[in-house]
């Protein structure tokens, strides 16, 4: 029998893998999309497990809600990327270096 | 749901019409021929709604099953948020006229942004706070990066979309156990829920979690590295708003989360808020030591305001929530003036940024030099300036609230930050002799800054201009 913890397990170990992906990758931005991808669908696990085992709608609400804002959030990171591009001529994470902080 | 509820979100509902109706409206007519107009006219607007919220008499009431709260506190908040918009708009303009900005996007992305902190103030439930907060940071990633010919300014937006989307990412974590283990979206419920039992693990880790998030959008160390680049990188008008209205609307979030929320269990956010502030403030105090670029330093220290804003708040009563407003108001003016003397540092019609080039300002230009040394030692906090008296209402708040250690961590704080804000005093009064900046700024630049500075002067002896009454009444409404 798969319960709520199987679910919350799923959802944190992409969570983890979304943070791991944005800090440990290297190479390319738009992996770091994906990782940025992937920690927002891990709440929505989170959410319709809650949601299910609560009986209470709220939590499909909020991942609708969520899944709505993550279109938008990729579609104006790609058009930052775009313009980054533009002027890099790179995506390389590497090159993401003009101001030292 | 019915009609009361959109008499209660009149302002927003107003605010995005607005933005929605002009941008189909200047497509369809000049374009960015209309550039100017709809700067003013954006800024009018913003102004008008500040009027309409600040003189409106309406009871406090909430909409939309509570997930939405009109009170003192958001009132407060929203005026100042509003204000603050209006005049770094019309601040920006000049700017964007000599380096081919002046698009007619700008202002209504603005005040999408704006339109955003408004419902993040309001947020009567975690859906409500998403999504307040989601629609002010996108339309921030856009303007971060508006200068899209330059490798700057995309730069930095690219760098404050990944890492706002990764603290947006913590925080939909943390409210996803929250809602989990509290059974509810709704602040009120949330609030129940830890009454009846104490802080559960779950419950623990979604706070911990939220404010993590939380602490990102108000730039607090250690969540802080996101700021020197993209203050640095972004054009000036754009770090210029970033410096003050998203600041008020996430310190006010801040505080609604931490007394709706979790008012109940204080001692459990107190000491990572205290932890927080410490950080930051020294943070901000000692790196900013090493920077010659005003706009990374503006940065920093405003690193190290966000600590002692969060002081007040750490102290976890009302006094505490007093006393980070008005501190958050003062901070936004001195920020005001000081970006509006920063837009106006060029020489032979380019920005200069460097602190250097300052060396015997005061030679050339002795009004804007005065005016930008009260505005330095109000930041620093000395004595006679509005600056020492925000200081001083949140070390007092944090003492009352048995913080002693937090207080006097925060005198040492400033007294290390006092160097580098005096530092750029003595540039122009005792530098080298290097060759003068333009003298001829923009008037508009020359009024705010030198009003701003007056500000920080005269509000010492009009006690505030009756600040702390209305601080005290917006602390009551949250957390009285």
């Amino acid at each position: 029998m798969i319960g709520l913890e199987h679910y919350l397990t799923v959802a944190a170990a992409l969570f983890v893998i979304g943070i791991f992906g944005l800090f440990l990758n290297r190479k390319n931005v738009i992996i770091l999309l994906m990782s940025i991808e992937l920690i927002l669908l891990s709440v929505n696990i989170n959410f319709v497990a809650f949601s299910a085992f609560l009986n209470d709608y709220v939590g499909q609400i909020f991942t609708l809600f969520v899944l709505t804002v993550a279109a938008a959030e990729a579609a104006i990171g790609l058009a930052i990327l775009v313009c980054f591009f533009r002027n890099q001529g790179s995506i390389d994470v590497e090159d993401v270096n003009v101001m030292k902080g | 749901m019915n009609a009361s509820d959109f008499s209660v979100v009149l302002p927003e509902v107003l605010l995005s019409l607005y933005a929605m109706l002009a941008l189909v409206v200047f497509v369809y007519t000049g374009k960015d021929k209309h550039a100017v107009f709809s700067i003013w006219l954006t800024s009018g607007v913003l102004i008008l709604l500040a009027a309409i919220i600040g003189f409106g008499q309406s009871a406090e009431s909430t909409a939309f099953n509570d997930m939405f709260t009109d009170d003192s506190f958001s009132r407060f908040a929203k005026v100042f948020i509003l204000i603050s918009a209006a005049i770094v708009l019309v601040m920006g303009q000049d700017y964007a006229s000599k380096r081919d900005m002046l698009k007619f996007e700008y202002p209504l992305l603005i005040a999408l942004a704006v339109v955003g902190m408004m419902v993040m103030v309001s947020a009567g439930s975690l859906l409500t706070l998403y999504m307040g907060l989601e629609l002010q940071s996108l339309a921030l990633y856009v303007v971060a990066s508006f200068r899209r010919d330059s490798a700057k300014s995309t730069e930095a937006g690219l760098k404050y979309f990944v890492l706002g989307a990764l603290s947006s990412g913590l925080l939909l974590y943390g409210s996803s156990l929250i809602y989990g283990f509290a059974g509810t979206t709704q602040f009120g419920g949330i609030l129940e829920a830890t009454q009846v039992e104490h802080l559960s693990v779950g419950l623990l880790l979604g706070l911990v979690f939220v404010l993590a998030g939380l602490a990102f959008k108000v730039s607090a160390a250690p969540f802080h590295m996101w700021t020197p680049d993209v203050y640095e990188g972004a054009p000036t008008p754009v770090t210029a708003f970033l410096a003050t209205a998203p600041k008020i609307a996430a310190m006010g979030l801040f505080a609604r989360v931490v007394h709706d929320a979790f008012g109940g269990v204080v001692g459990d956010w107190q000491q990572i808020v205290a932890v927080l502030s410490l950080i930051s403030m020294f943070l901000g105090a000692i790196a900013a030591i090493g920077q010659r670029d005003i706009k990374r330093l503006m940065a920093y220290s405003s690193i190290a305001h966000m600590g002692f804003a969060l002081m007040g708040l750490a102290s976890g009563t009302t006094f505490g929530v007093q006393a980070m407003l008005i501190y958050m108001v003062i901070y936004v003016m001195m920020n005001i003036g000081a970006f509006a003397f920063i837009l106006s540092m060029e020489r032979d019609g380019r920005l200069v940024s460097n602190i250097a080039d300052l060396q015997m300002y005061s030679m050339y230009e002795p009004l804007k030099a005065l005016c930008v040394t009260a505005l330095m030692f109000s930041m620093a906090g000395v004595p006679p300036m509005v600056g020492f008296f925000g200081k001083f209402y949140v070390l007092r708040a944090a003492y009352d609230a048995g913080l002693a250690w937090l207080a006097i961590a925060g005198v040492i704080a400033s007294v290390i930050g006092a160097f580098y804000y005096i530092r750029i005093v003595y540039f122009m009064y005792f530098g080298d002799e290097t060759e003068p900046m333009d003298s001829h700024s923009p008037r508009r630049l020359t009024v705010i800054l030198v009003v701003s500075a007056a500000l920080m002067l005269l509000g010492t002896f009009f006690s505030l201009f009756g600040l702390e009454k209305l601080a005290l009444t917006a602390a009551i409404s949250l957390a009285g």
